[in-house]
């Protein structure tokens, strides 16, 4: 509001504080985001990073608590579970970004036609959707990956393609809500063609319930990655995913308990970074923030 | 009557009722049931009537944001139905709406810059530095500033975001805009403010209005002629002066025997409505009003009046109202109450010195 009132002596149509500035006037938003980077960091620079071959198995150290040498133990066939952690961050954060994004990429447009077209369109579209979301999101997940053939690409794309209708349902579900709107009408009263009317004056409108959904998505997604791991459906061992990581950890609770703690922390975190960033990105997107 | 500008003739929409797993018709809403009436250029016409009559689905037609039944409006020699979708987004730069609740009609997510940019860009009328030029010029027309073109709509107040309204309608240099109640939503205070702005760019514009209204004060200021609706027809068409001095539909006297008289010792025998409007689904045969009207007989129920105008231009759908124009109504009847001294003295008190 300040920068807008000393604009006003300036005669020039100049920009407020965009979308980004606003984000980072945000606490919970930028804890978030350096999360985000650093884990997105740890993943790029892992093979600089790991002080050991991830998949390098001893049998002298099975299941050795954090040491000098070990910072976060080993695991039940010796191996070191800091470079496992760290080369699992590459899966779990693709596996939850990715397939999110595969189903933003196809849920959103979808959805937009569906509930912008209305008619025959949006009646078969739903119907498909309530036939797709009949069935339990994981054993949909499960089917398709098995369909697919094991392996981390197949897990994403399993994912991304199961996490769609919920986006469809959601898209269509808000832009019936806004195309009732006078501004819409307006808009065509004004002569814009129907994809510009979609694009630019319903989309940004449904963005902020799009945004949360998709933060709880990611969240899902890495755990759904994590149980097709546990089937041998995403990624395959060897190479490490925080998913497998906890699924083998569950077998030595006991016995080797931080084994559990460090992929069960790291999956935590990241889900809640993703959480504290969606929902500063909802608030900076509402204009009616300042 | 100069030359009209707009024609609606024998405008007709239906909305069907639909029920059941198999979505079959069982019935029809009849929003706007055969209405004619014209607009000339620089004339406001005005068009009232009760909440459900059919006005605003009238506004829409006219402007195809919705697809008639049946039925032809011809804007400048053009048939607006029979325009193709190219044809049609063309010719929305001559025909502009300016909506009921300024809440609503405003996008959120853009800045009223933006707002008023995309018009001129998507007609080709302006853009970069020249769309700037215009966009402080069109602020200036609604009385905002410059700087305001940077804001969000939420940050305007109810008469500032009515006026974006306006100038986003105006952007496109239009020959007719349609007020869907402009000033209803708006407090009493700010809605003269909008009707003077809008008075005083129909003069310098050369624009025509039709005004959708269901205040008859504001009607009476800024109409030249009045159309009077009921439940989807039109029931009476005159200009303004003679609708408001003498009225000859029964309806209308009702109507403007609803508005209280500013004066506490007037009194006057009210002909009020009683009753409720009448379902659009399943209107009353015959004249659409004699459910209503104290004056009705046996023929009305049976034989629908057709809308007539005499040579004055002033047009009445009524068998009876030359029998009736005497009896009990607006302006006949009425009669003082003696002076009340306390009465006096209070009112003197609030008169200005």
């Amino acid at each position: 509001m300040v920068a807008t009132t000393v604009a006003a002596t300036d005669d020039t149509l100049i920009k407020r504080p965009n979308a980004f500035r606003r984000l980072m006037r945000r606490k919970g938003a930028i804890v978030g985001l350096v999360v985000i980077i650093l884990f997105v960091l740890i993943a790029l620079l892992a093979p600089l990073l790991a002080p050991y071959d991830p998949t390098k198995t001893n049998f002298l150290l099975v299941r050795k608590p954090p040491s000098a040498a070990h910072w976060l133990g080993t695991d039940e066939i010796g191996r070191d579970l800091l470079s496992r952690m760290i080369y699992g961050a590459r899966a779990s954060l693709q596996a939850g970004v990715i397939s999110v994004m595969i189903a933003i990429a196809f849920g959103v447009p979808l959805g937009l036609m569906s509930g912008y077209a209305k008619g025959w369109v949006d009646s078969l579209m739903m119907r498909i959707v309530d036939a797709l979301l009949a069935c339990p999101f994981l054993i949909l997940a499960i089917a398709m990956a098995a369909f697919l053939g094991p392996s981390l690409t197949n897990a994403m794309i399993a994912i991304g393609l199961t996490q769609t209708p919920i986006f469809i349902r959601l898209v269509r579900g808000q832009v019936l809500a806004v195309t009732v709107e006078d501004y819409v009408e307006a808009a065509r009263a004004l002569g814009n063609p129907h994809l510009r009317i979609a694009v630019r004056h319903v989309l940004p409108n449904i963005v902020a319930p799009v945004l949360v959904q998709a933060t709880l998505a990611i969240a899902t997604a890495t755990l759904a990655e994590a149980a097709l791991s546990f089937l041998g459906l995403g990624q395959q061992p060897p190479e490490p995913s925080w998913g497998s990581m906890l699924n083998v950890a569950r077998q030595f609770i006991s016995q080797a308990p931080w084994m559990a703690w460090w992929p069960g922390l790291a999956i935590a975190t990241i889900v809640l970074a993703f959480n504290l960033l969606g929902d500063g990105l909802r608030d900076a997107l509402d204009p009616k923030e300042s | 009557m100069a030359e009209p500008i707009l024609t609606v003739e024998g405008l007709v929409k239906h909305f069907p009722i639909k029920r059941g797993v198999l979505q079959r018709t069982v019935g029809h809403v009849r929003a706007v049931d055969g209405i004619d009436f014209s607009v000339a250029k620089g004339e406001t016409l005005g068009l009232v009537g009760e909440s459900g009559c059919g006005k605003s689905t009238t506004g829409r037609l006219v402007l195809r944001l919705i697809e008639p039944t049946r039925g032809r409006v011809t804007y400048d020699g053009r048939e607006v139905f029979k325009l193709s979708g190219g044809e049609m987004r063309r010719l929305r730069r001559e025909l502009q709406i300016v909506f009921q609740d300024p809440y609503a009609s405003l996008n959120p997510t853009m800045t009223v810059g933006a707002m008023l940019r995309e018009p001129l860009e998507l007609h080709g009328i302006a853009s970069g530095k020249a769309a700037d030029e215009r966009i402080r010029e069109l602020l200036g027309l609604v009385g905002l500033a410059p700087y305001h073109a940077l804001r969000y709509p939420h940050e305007f107040s109810g008469g500032q975001r009515q006026r974006l309204g306006i100038a986003r309608a105006l952007a496109v240099e239009p020959k007719v805009i349609i007020g869907d109640e402009p000033v209803s939503a708006l407090d009493v205070s700010i809605r003269a403010q909008v009707i003077n702005l809008m008075q005083d760019l129909q003069k310098r514009l050369g624009l025509s209005y039709v005004l959708i209204a269901h205040d008859l004060a504001v009607v009476k200021h800024i109409a030249d002629r009045v159309a009077v609706m009921y439940l989807g027809k039109i029931v009476e068409l005159a200009p303004t002066r003679t609708l408001f001095r003498r009225p000859r539909h029964p309806y209308t006297r009702a109507l403007l025997n609803a508005i209280p008289a500013p004066d506490p010792r007037l009194k006057r025998p009210r002909a009020l409505l009683q009753g409720d409007v009448p379902s659009p689904i399943d209107p009353p045969p015959g004249c659409r009003f004699h459910t209503r009207c104290a004056f009705a007989v046996e023929r009305c129920k049976v034989e629908e009046p057709p809308l007539i105008a005499d040579e004055t231009g002033h047009a009445t759908a009524c068998h009876l109202w030359p029998q009736i124009a005497d009896k009990v109504g607006v302006g006949v009847g009425e009669h003082r109450l003696p002076e009340n001294p306390r009465l006096e003295r209070l009112k003197a008190a609030f008169r200005p010195a």
